[in-house]
Formats: C-alpha cells, structure tokens, sequence
C-alpha cells in the first residue's frame, strides 16, 4: 500500500458548476480512490469551489516528455492557417 | 413522535439540549488534538474537517441552550465558562484519542448514533431541534462515509491494524451502553415528541453498525451494564483536563476576541 513510505498519488479534477467542465486542481496522496475523493472533498472543496469531483491514479497518466517539445509543439507554431483569425465574423454573431 | 399539550419544562429542555450540544462540542475538541499529528497531511484536514462540523453543530445547540435558559448565558459562556460537572455529554466522547485507530472506532460509534438519532430528531416537536437535526444528518452522513471508511481499512487491514482496531472496540464499546442508557430526561423528551425512544436509536444503529464491523471482519462485543454517567455532570477523569486545555484561553482572557 505504501510505496516510499508515500500513498499513491492521485490528481484531482473538479467541476465548478453545473455545465462546466472538470477542471484539474492538484494532486493528494490517497491509499485509493474511494479515499482520494473524500481527501479531495476536504482539500479542495472547503469553500464550496465544486459540484463533481473525478480523480484518477497519477501512475495512470501517461505525459508527454518536455524534452520532446521540440518535435511535438514546435511544427504546429508556423501553421497559423489553422486559427480562424481569416474570417470576418458578422455583426449578428454574438457568441462566436 | 406526538407533542403532548403540558408544555415541557424548560430547565429540562436546556438540560436535554446540553446533553446534544456538549457530546458534539466535546468530541470536537478531541479530534482537533490531532490537527499537526494525524498519519498524513491528509488526514489532519479530514479529521478537522470533521470536528468543525461538530463544533457548528455545538454553536447551534448551546445558543438555544442559552435562549432556553434565558439568563443571557450564549454560546461562548456555556462552552467556556461552564465547570467540569455541568458538561452533560457521555462520557465515551470525552476519552482520549489513544491511537488513529482508536480515534477512528470511538468515532463509528458516535457517528452511527447521532445519525440515527438526529434523522429522528428532524421529526421533533421542537422546531429548532428539527432543524439543527437536518443541518447536522447531512453532515453526519459524510462522517460517517468516512471513518467507517477507514474502519474497514484498518479491520481488514494487516494483522496489526485489526488487532489494535479490535482492541479500541473491546474497550469502547462498553462506553456505547451510556449513549442508549434512558433516564428520566430522555423520557420527558420522547412524551413531549422532542426526541425520539433511545431504545429505538439503539435497534437503528446496531442495524447500522453490524455490517460495518463485518466489513472490517471485527467481532462485536458483548453488551456489558454500564458504569458511566457524564450525562449526568459524572465524568471520568479525563475531562478535567481537556476543559483546562480548551478554556484556557477564555479563562485567562476573558471576552477575548479574534
């Protein structure tokens, strides 16, 4: 169960409201998940910030390597055609 | 429950709504002895997440208490200016934490029965009662979730965590034989509809309380007569200097203020 005399770790999403969309709010050391969302509960739902909360074992996220960025992130940097900045947006659109 | 016409005396009243606010206040101050000493960061917050609902729970209560009273006593003087032998809890909230483990059993054990106790008491002829009653069951729900939680964790834990949580039970659970022990208060409260049959508390919780020892592969103890009366102002030993500790401050700062 323990693992450097550590609980496993585990990230911890939170749904503001209604509607939104889980938001990653940091991480907490848990033995499991039933633990992890009630350590989650009172870490990072004190002062009423959420409605829903996920977590998941931070061993099972796989992560892209920084030292990769180069190759990952960087050929997307020349290809501006892909923002649609192109567009006139028309005066009846209000919520684009 | 069915509100008789004598209206309740109210001395009786302010000495049933002590009983409730004190075991609340009390076990409060005992969980908060473990903020900077828990098993893990996360478990400080956990516990004292827990006691300061307690401690809402107890600020509802002892102001009514001071109202019924109506000697302009509220909820500071009540909590700390009152003497050792006016503290009307039972006396298994006011022992000492021992282990986690410990703490963990005494607290199923409190948990299942201001449950079961306080879903009844939202029933109550008493509307204050009845509210503070709502109030405090969604919140006792959750400690429950989570020190049965961690009971069955330690139950059916190692070799070593399910014979010091079968220890604390053994020791405890005499102590429970108090919280269901009816007096003539008790009963004044269940004719006037204020608060429901202790016997009927006791059936619920045993209800409740069995598939969590089972769960933790816990064997429950016997029921033994019980020799405890600290909802009666007898205390063991221990409170005294838990009370020396929580008013200190009030004490020697009198109307100190943040």
């Amino acid at each position: 169960m323990q693992n450097n005399g550590q609980w496993p770790l585990y990230e911890v999403f939170i749904r503001a409201r209604g509607g939104l969309d889980h938001k990653h709010v940091g991480s907490l050391h848990a033995v499991d998940a039933r633990m992890a969302i009630e350590h989650a509960r009172d870490l990072y739902t004190r002062r009423q910030e959420g409605v829903s909360i996920w977590v998941a074992a931070s061993k099972d996220i796989s992560a892209s390597d920084p030292a990769e960025n180069d190759s990952m992130f960087e050929p997307a940097r020349d290809k501006i055609y892909r923002h649609p900045t192109f567009y006139e947006i028309p005066d009846e659109v209000k919520t684009l | 429950m069915n509100a008789a016409a004598r209206p309740i005396d109210s001395r009786q009243l302010f000495r049933y709504v002590l009983r409730l606010g004190d075991l609340s206040l009390v076990l409060a101050q005992r969980l908060g002895e473990w903020v900077g000493h828990a098993p893990a960061l996360e478990e400080d917050l956990g516990l004292a997440n827990v006691a300061l609902d307690l401690i809402g729970q107890a600020r509802l209560l002892l102001t009514y208490a001071g109202e019924i009273e109506g000697r302009g006593r509220g909820e500071d003087e009540l909590a700390f200016l009152r003497e050792h032998g006016e503290y009307l809890n039972a006396t298994l909230v006011e022992l000492p934490n021992g282990d986690f483990g410990r703490t963990i059993v005494r607290q199923v054990l409190v948990d299942a029965f201001q449950l079961e106790l306080y879903e009844r008491m939202t029933a109550s002829s008493d509307e204050r009662l009845a509210e503070i009653a709502a109030k405090a069951v969604k919140e006792i729900r959750y400690h429950l979730r989570y020190s049965g939680g961690w009971l069955v964790r330690l139950g059916d834990g190692t070799d070593e965590s399910h014979a010091r949580v079968q220890s604390a039970l053994d020791s405890l659970w005499p102590y429970t034989v108090e919280l269901f022990a009816e007096d003539e208060l008790d009963r004044s409260m269940v004719e006037h509809g204020i608060a429901p049959r202790l016997s009927e508390v006791q059936a619920a919780w045993s209800t409740r309380i069995d598939p969590i020892l089972a769960e933790a592969t816990l064997t429950r103890p016997a029921d033994r007569p019980h020799a405890w009366h600290g909802k009666r102002g007898q205390h063991s030993e221990h409170l005294g200097y838990m009370l020396a500790e929580m008013q200190y401050l009030q004490r020697a700062h009198p109307g100190a203020r943040w």
